[in-house]
C-alpha cells in the first residue's frame, strides 16, 4: 500500500503528500468518531502537519521518535501504515498494536516508533533511554521525542534535558507549541520560554516557524547532523496550532476558549496550502487524488478488520506470557 | 562451606548477570561507589558504560531505563530509599508495566528494580522506611521479597533475566543476614514459593525479614503447636499452588507482612485463601496499620510494625480458639 520512495520524505512532492496524507486520515477519522466506529475519540493533528513531517523528513528509517497524545501525524510521517493505523484506532485486529493501544498508544517498533503516549512529557525521559543505549551500541542512532507546550511544565522533561545534556546524547527535543495545553494558553502557564529552558541545561535551541515544513526539515536537519557528529542533543521549537480542539469531545461540549478570529488567522497559515503551492496545479490534483484513493483503501482495510475476541482481552499483558488470575467478571 | 551474607549475595548476582549478558547494565544513584552495598566493586570490574552513575533524577533515569529497554537493553536500577519508587510510579507502572499490552505485544520492558533497604531502618522516619511491594503486586509488576542470601542471589538474576519489569525489594532487616552456602548458587524461578518448615496445625505465610521471625516463632511453639512457614517469596505472580498445598495440610493460616493493612498483600492471601482453599478456622493476618506511617522515636516505629509477639499470640488463638 505504501510508497517507500514517499515514506522517505525526499522531496518537496513527497512532503506535500505526506501533509496531505495526515490531513486526509484526520478528516477521515474525525468522520469515524462522529459516526461511533471510533470510541473515545482523538486528539486532531489537523494544522500541525508541518511538524512531523519537517522533522521526519531529516531522519532516517534507523532513528527513532516518541510521540504524543497527539501523534497520528508523527506514527503517519515516520513511515506506519495508515490502514494499520486507523485500524487501530477502530480498535481492530489489524492494527499496529492488535486494537489494544488505540489512538494514544500506537506504535511500531519496527519503524522505530516507540509509541505514542498518554501521559504529557512522559516520552522525553524514553527517548533519552534510547539514545543512550544506540550510543552506548555504537549505532548511527537519533532519537526524536515530541512533545507539546504543556510539557515544557512537566519537571521529568528538565530532568531529561539534564542528561542529555550532560551525557550528550543524540536526542533532538521538538516542542509543539500549538499555544494551549488543552484550554490553558501557554501564554498564561510557561513563565521563560521553552527555548530558555533548553538553554539553561546548555542544549543549543531555536525557534522555527511550525507552518512552515521547510523550515522545520532544515532546522532539524542541523540538529541531526549535530547529534550524529556527536555533538549532543539539541531543541526545537515549533511555534504552530491546532484548527480542532484538543480533544475530539470539545465538539460536543462546545468549549470556548480560542476565538473564531484567532482559528482563522492560522488557518491563513495552513501548511498544507504553502507546501501544495510550490506544486502546479496538475501534480498537486494528482497527488491528492492518489492520496484519497490510499486514504480509502485505508478504511476499506480498517472497517474489514475484525474486532478482537475478548477471551483474549490480557494477551500480552506480559511479555512471558504470564496469564493473570481473572477478575471478577472473567 | 561459606557464609554469604545477603547484601553479598544480591552483589554477586549483579556481577553474574552483567557477565553474562552485554545487554544488563546497572544505573542509580551512588552506585559507582557501591554505597548501598550491591554495587560495590562493579564499576571497577566493569566500567562506566555498564555501571552507570545517574544525578538525583529519579522520573528522568527511570524513563531513561524504559527507552534503553525498548532499545535492547536490559537495565536494572537500584533506588537507595523505597520511598522513590513512589516519585517513579508513573515510569514504572505507567509506562514499563503497560508496554507490553499496549503495543498488542511488540515488545516487552526487561526492566529490574532492586531496592535494598526497604523497610523500616530504625530511625530513618517516615519517609525513608515504607514497605511498599503491596502497591506493585495490586499493579501488577513482578514484585519480588527475597528473604534469605540465597533467595536474594537467585531471585535477582531470574528478575534479570525475565522479560518483563520486575521490582526486588530487599528488607532493610535482612541485609545483615548471613547462610551457610555448601551448594552452587542458582536462580530461583520467579512464582515460586518455598516452604521453610513443614508442621500440621497452622501455615505462616510470612513475607521477606518476617520470614525469620515466623520460624523463630515456629521453634518456640514447636511442643506446643505445629507450625507450617510458607515464604511465598514472589507476591506477583504468587505461587497460589503451593498456599492451597500447604493450607491442604494444615486446614489454618496467619499471615505476617509488613505493609499496611487495608489493599496489602496479606488481605488478598486471605481473601484468596477463604475464597478458593481448604480452612477449617478463620484465617488471620499481622500487618503494619492502616495507613501507617513510621514514627521516629524507636519504640513508636517498633509499636506499629508486625513482630513475634503478635505472631505468637495470633497462632496460639487460631489454632486453639478459633472463633475467639
Amino acid at each position: 500500500m505504501t510508497d517507500r520512495q514517499f515514506l522517505h520524505l525526499a522531496s518537496t512532492e513527497s512532503r506535500y503528500r505526506m501533509l496531505r496524507l495526515i490531513r486526509g486520515f484526520e478528516q477521515l477519522a474525525l468522520g469515524l468518531v462522529k459516526s461511533g466506529v471510533i470510541t473515545g475519540g482523538i486528539h486532531p493533528y489537523i494544522g500541525q502537519e508541518a511538524v512531523a513531517v519537517g522533522v521526519c523528513a531529516a531522519l532516517r528509517p534507523q532513528d527513532r521518535i516518541t510521540s504524543t497524545h497527539r501523534g497520528h501525524g508523527h506514527v503517519l510521517a515516520k513511515g506506519a501504515d495508515p490502514g494499520r493505523l486507523l485500524a487501530e484506532l477502530c480498535g481492530r485486529v489489524d492494527g499496529l498494536n492488535q486494537g489494544r493501544g488505540g489512538s494514544m498508544h500506537a506504535a511500531d517498533l519496527s519503524l522505530g516508533i516507540l509509541g505514542a503516549n498518554g501521559i504529557v512529557g512522559a516520552g522525553a525521559p524514553i527517548a533519552v533511554g534510547a539514545a543512550w543505549a544506540a550510543r552506548q551500541a555504537g549505532e548511527d542512532r537519533v532519537v526524536v521525542s515530541f512533545f507539546g507546550d504543556g510539557a515544557l511544565n512537566q519537571g521529568v522533561l528538565l530532568e531529561s534535558l539534564n542528561l542529555a545534556a550532560m551525557w550528550q546524547l543524540p536526542v533532538l527535543f521538538v516542542c509543539e507549541n500549538n499555544g494551549y495545553a488543552t484550554t490553558l494558553p501557554a501564554a498564561t502557564a510557561v513563565a521563560g520560554s521553552g527555548t530558555g529552558r533548553a538553554a539553561a541545561f546548555g542544549i543549543p535551541a531555536v525557534e522555527v516557524d511550525g507552518m512552515d515544513t521547510e523550515a522545520v526539515r532544515e532546522a532539524t536537519e542541523l540538529a541531526v547532523r549535530r547529534a550524529r557528529e556527536g555533538g549532543g542533543p539539541a531543541f526545537l521549537e515549533c511555534r504552530t496550532y491546532r484548527f480542532e480542539g484538543h480533544h475530539t469531545m470539545e465538539r460536543r461540549m462546545k468549549l470556548r476558549y480560542r476565538s473564531a478570529e484567532e482559528i482563522e488567522h492560522w488557518r491563513t497559515r495552513d501548511p498544507l496550502e504553502r507546501a501544495g503551492a510550490a506544486l502546479t496545479d496538475g501534480r498537486r490534483t494528482a497527488i491528492d487524488t492518489a492520496v484519497d484513493a490510499e486514504l480509502a483503501e485505508a478504511e476499506r482495510f480498517a472497517l474489514a478488520s475484525d474486532h478482537p475476541d475478548p477471551a483474549g482481552a490480557c494477551d500480552h499483558l506480559y511479555a512471558d506470557g504470564l496469564r493473570p488470575r481473572a477478575g471478577a467478571v472473567a | 562451606m561459606s557464609k554469604l551474607s545477603y547484601t553479598k549475595a544480591l552483589n554477586r548476582a549483579l556481577g553474574d548477570a552483567l557477565a553474562e549478558d552485554p545487554a544488563v547494565f546497572v544505573l542509580g544513584e551512588d552506585i559507582g561507589a557501591g554505597l548501598a552495598g550491591p554495587t560495590l566493586g562493579l564499576l571497577e570490574r566493569f566500567g562506566p558504560g555498564r555501571v552507570v552513575d545517574t544525578p538525583l533524577s529519579e522520573q528522568a533515569f527511570t524513563g531513561m531505563a524504559v527507552g534503553a529497554a525498548l532499545a535492547g537493553r536490559r537495565p536494572v536500577i537500584e533506588f537507595q530509599i523505597p520511598a522513590l519508587l513512589f516519585l517513579v510510579f508513573e515510569q514504572l507502572v505507567n509506562q514499563a508495566h503497560k508496554f507490553s499490552l499496549m503495543t498488542g505485544g511488540q515488545t516487552g520492558v526487561p526492566l529490574t528494580c532492586l531496592v535494598p533497604g526497604s523497610g523500616s531502618r530504625d530511625g530513618w522516619a517516615g519517609q525513608h522506611s515504607d514497605h511498599p511491594y503491596s502497591l506493585f503486586a495490586h499493579a501488577g509488576v513482578k514484585t519480588v521479597v527475597p528473604a534469605t542470601p540465597t533467595d536474594a542471589y537467585g531471585l535477582l538474576l531470574s528478575a534479570v533475566r525475565d522479560p518483563d519489569p520486575v521490582v526486588v525489594f530487599a528488607p532493610a532487616a535482612v541485609l545483615g543476614v548471613r547462610e551457610n552456602v555448601t551448594w552452587e548458587l542458582a536462580p530461583v524461578p520467579l512464582g515460586s514459593a518455598r516452604v521453610h518448615r513443614a508442621g500440621t496445625d497452622v501455615t505462616v505465610v510470612a513475607v521477606g525479614h518476617l520470614v525469620h521471625d515466623a520460624l523463630a516463632v515456629a521453634e518456640e511453639l514447636a511442643g506446643e503447636i505445629s507450625v507450617e512457614v510458607l515464604d511465598p517469596r514472589t507476591l506477583h505472580p504468587f505461587d497460589w499452588a503451593a498456599l492451597a498445598a500447604s493450607l491442604e495440610r494444615t486446614g489454618r493460616l496467619v499471615v505476617i507482612d509488613d505493609s499496611n493493612r487495608s489493599c496489602g498483600i496479606g488481605a488478598e492471601i486471605l481473601a484468596t485463601a477463604a475464597e478458593e482453599m481448604r480452612l477449617i478456622a478463620p484465617p488471620r493476618r499481622i500487618t503494619r496499620p492502616d495507613g501507617a506511617v513510621l514514627p521516629f522515636a524507636r519504640d513508636l516505629d517498633r509499636a506499629l510494625q508486625p513482630g513475634r509477639e503478635q505472631l505468637r499470640h495470633t497462632v496460639r488463638s487460631v489454632v486453639k480458639n478459633p472463633w475467639r
